[in-house]
């Protein structure tokens, strides 16, 4: 990279950046609802999020390298490098030079376009702030399980792109959906070309079996789809499937607990009959929607915090993969560590719309 | 060759649907096989004369599918390939039921006249990935143990499960019998023309809107090869034939340089049922099935019984474009120089501001 790259380093202090640690209460805060402090803004010059522009380079030089330019390039056109990637990406895209695995994703496309934008979304709206990072494994297998919710599944979005953010091998979570996801046109091609697929015990173990990081929500539509006056209490953990396939595979669970997700729609009623003519699983009923009608979906700008837990190992328990007692056992802890952290990071949190 | 021998090459080999593509080339192939003493081509009586000069050294009968048990035990056959299966109905031919005629009576004629052959120890049976049927929740990848959760709508893919039906009930029945199922995904290569070779020829190529199903291919070269081995080793069991890797739609009709025109699904299933009906078009709903769901196997299974990997379904999609670059719309060549020309536009309008400046 040239010198004008230095900037866009992902090791360097960003804009947006986060701390690890939580800051003691007397302290500095980072930012106020997204504005940072003097001093910070006179550090980091460059607002440009990291990203990863190595490919489209080396595409672009393959490009260009036989032939002389026009007008030779002079040194510090950093926004003509930019133009030139983004070039090179949209031509890559329009003549399908790319790569997608057999579930779809298209690690490409995540992190120029969905990446970005999600960024935004949980840095400037949410603050979110991640902690427990170290005890997601740099490699091989892991099965994140967090707690859903907020009526949309935009919890599990914000955690793929924190945690692909956050941490130092900048993984990709494998998210596993319902199969109403996989129903809707749009939607369905998005979940898939984001890394997600059909939450079913063969893909689960196809991609642990793979070495990835799978991303699981047991509660399902009973988390996202609960009222407001039920926020952050864990619902039912259905027959623990995720548990069976992190045990056939040896991989160990890593709990995360998820705050911030419930205000973004508080959900103060569900229209029964209505969620049944749309066959949809609730029709939810907020401050906004669809009293507001689109507006209505705007989130909430909540305070977010993400905590990973320590991981559960599961290798020593490979046998007992179908016996229900060590897979409820294992599920109830899995159940338990998340609603701890859940309590200890509300404790943290006592403003829900705070800095 | 000894008869009922335990392994080699077969003597005596019957091919079925040689009045095919498929079915020739695979028949001409065994044919060059000096290990093979005797190639018998078996085909409906009312079939072309496409491959007669592909098919110089394979013995033609012409037959139709209810006297194939005298023919099967009176050949002395040791080993038969069936391949007679129509994948699309053909208007000009009888529509969906002769198809149907064909893919499921035909087959289970057949297996009855294998049933009785004495010296009969091979049966290869062309199957395919739609014996895995569809369904919103199916897992992304299907291994040979995966059962099909819903039955599909499309009429090739009810077949497949009923002739994969039958091949389990001769197993049963014939257990000397080596019987080896391949589930082959959809075809493509420079020669083969099929319904979906014909699709991406098209210059405006129609697709589901919002979705954007993975697909593999099958190079034709590598499923030649893969019937080839079957026949002359010993490969018990069912096994999917695609080329590892997987191509989305999208990215295959941009590679391709043609133009994807989205249509809404039920439009699409309403038009695919409307060309069936108006005896044009050879769509129907195995298509469009394909085209919402994709359809995705392990091939991990071919690779270490047979130790053969197919070409990648890239490459053999690449080998078909070669083959295929009439028609197209956009080219790789011009999105680069379209690229090229807007940043040279970039850097000579910038050029010309500093001179100014300067």
């Amino acid at each position: 990279m040239s010198a004008p790259e230095e900037g866009r380093d992902p090791q360097s202090v960003g804009r947006f950046d986060v701390p690890q640690q939580v800051p003691p209460p007397d302290a500095e805060p980072a930012r106020r609802n997204g504005h940072r402090s003097a001093a910070q803004a006179a550090s980091t010059p460059t607002p440009t999020p990291a990203a990863t522009p190595t490919p489209a380079a080396e595409v672009d030089a393959g490009l260009s390298g036989g032939t002389e330019p026009a007008v030779v390039d002079r040194p510090g056109d950093h926004w003509d490098r930019k133009v030139a990637n983004g070039l090179a990406f949209l031509r890559r895209r329009l003549s399908g030079d790319y790569e997608v695995d057999e579930f779809g994703f298209d690690s490409e496309l995540t992190d120029a376009v969905f990446h970005p934008l999600l960024r935004l979304l949980y840095r400037d709206w949410f603050r979110t702030e991640v902690s427990g990072v170290a005890h997601v494994p740099v490699d091989g297998p892991a099965l994140v399980v967090g707690n859903h919710s907020g009526t949309v599944a935009l919890d599990a979005l914000i955690l793929s792109a924190a945690l692909h953010d956050k941490h130092p091998a900048h993984r990709y979570l494998r998210l596993l959906g319902a199969d109403l996801v996989f129903r809707m046109p749009v939607v369905s091609e998005l979940a898939r070309k984001t890394g997600g697929t059909v939450a079913c015990n063969p893909d689960a173990e196809r991609l642990l079996g793979n070495g990835d990081l799978v991303g699981v929500f047991p509660e399902g539509f009973k988390g996202i789809g609960k009222l407001y006056a039920d926020r952050y209490k864990l619902q039912r953990f259905g027959r623990g499937g995720f548990v069976s396939a992190a045990l056939r595979t040896g991989t160990p669970i890593v709990p995360v607990a998820i705050v911030g997700g419930e205000e973004i729609y508080p959900m103060l009623a569900d229209i029964k009959p209505l969620a049944r003519l749309l066959k949809l699983p609730y029709f939810p009923v907020t401050p906004t929607f669809p009293l507001l009608g689109p507006l209505g979906m705007v989130p909430l700008p909540s305070k977010w915090l993400i905590e990973f837990c320590p991981p559960i190992p599961t290798a020593h328990l490979t046998d007992s993969a179908d016996d229900p007692l060590v897979v409820f056992n294992l599920a109830d802890q899995v159940r338990e560590t998340i609603q701890q952290t859940l309590h200890t990071l509300l404790e943290r949190r006592p403003d829900p719309f705070g800095p | 060759m000894t008869p009922g021998g335990t392994s080699g090459a077969p003597g005596v080999v019957v091919v079925t649907g040689v009045g095919r593509y498929l079915g020739a080339h695979v028949a001409a192939r065994l044919a060059a096989d000096p290990r093979i003493e005797r190639v018998i081509g078996v085909d409906a009586p009312d079939s072309g004369t496409e491959f007669t000069d592909l098919l110089d050294r394979v013995e033609r009968i012409r037959v139709d599918s209810g006297s194939l048990g005298g023919l099967l035990a009176d050949l002395d056959v040791d080993a038969v390939v069936h391949l007679a299966l129509v994948t699309s109905p053909d208007p000009q031919h009888g529509g969906r039921s002769a198809m149907k005629d064909q893919n499921v009576i035909g087959s289970m004629q057949l297996l009855a006249a294998c049933q009785r052959a004495p010296r009969l120890r091979k049966l290869v049976v062309r199957s395919s990935t739609a014996a895995y049927g569809v369904s919103f929740r199916d897992p992304a990848v299907f291994t040979e143990e995966t059962e099909p959760r819903e039955v599909p709508r499309g009429g090739f893919g009810r077949d497949i499960l009923d002739l994969e039906g039958y091949v389990r009930g001769f197993r049963r029945r014939r257990s000397d019998v080596t019987a080896t199922v391949l589930r082959f995904a959809p075809f493509i290569g420079s020669t083969a023309d099929t319904t979906l070779t014909r699709y991406f020829s098209q210059p405006f190529v129609p697709t589901v809107f919002g979705r954007d199903p993975r697909l593999q291919f099958l190079h034709f070269d590598d499923a030649l090869e893969v019937l080839h081995r079957s026949i002359v080793e010993d490969h018990p069991g069912t096994y999917n034939v695609a080329g590892p890797g997987v191509l989305s739609l999208s990215q295959a009709i941009r590679r391709a340089g043609r133009v994807a025109v989205p249509v809404l699904e039920p439009g699409l299933s309403g038009a695919a049922a409307l060309a069936r009906t108006m005896g044009f078009g050879r769509y129907g709903l195995d298509q469009v099935d394909l085209f919402v769901h994709g359809r995705v196997v392990d091939t991990s299974q071919l690779e270490q019984e047979y130790g053969f990997t197919p070409r990648s379904t890239v490459e053999a999609f690449e080998d078909f474009i070669r083959a295929h670059h009439g028609g197209v719309v956009v080219t790789r060549d011009q999105l680069a120089a379209a690229e090229k020309l807007v940043l040279d536009g970039i850097r000579q309008v910038r050029s010309a501001v500093r001179d100014r400046s300067s």
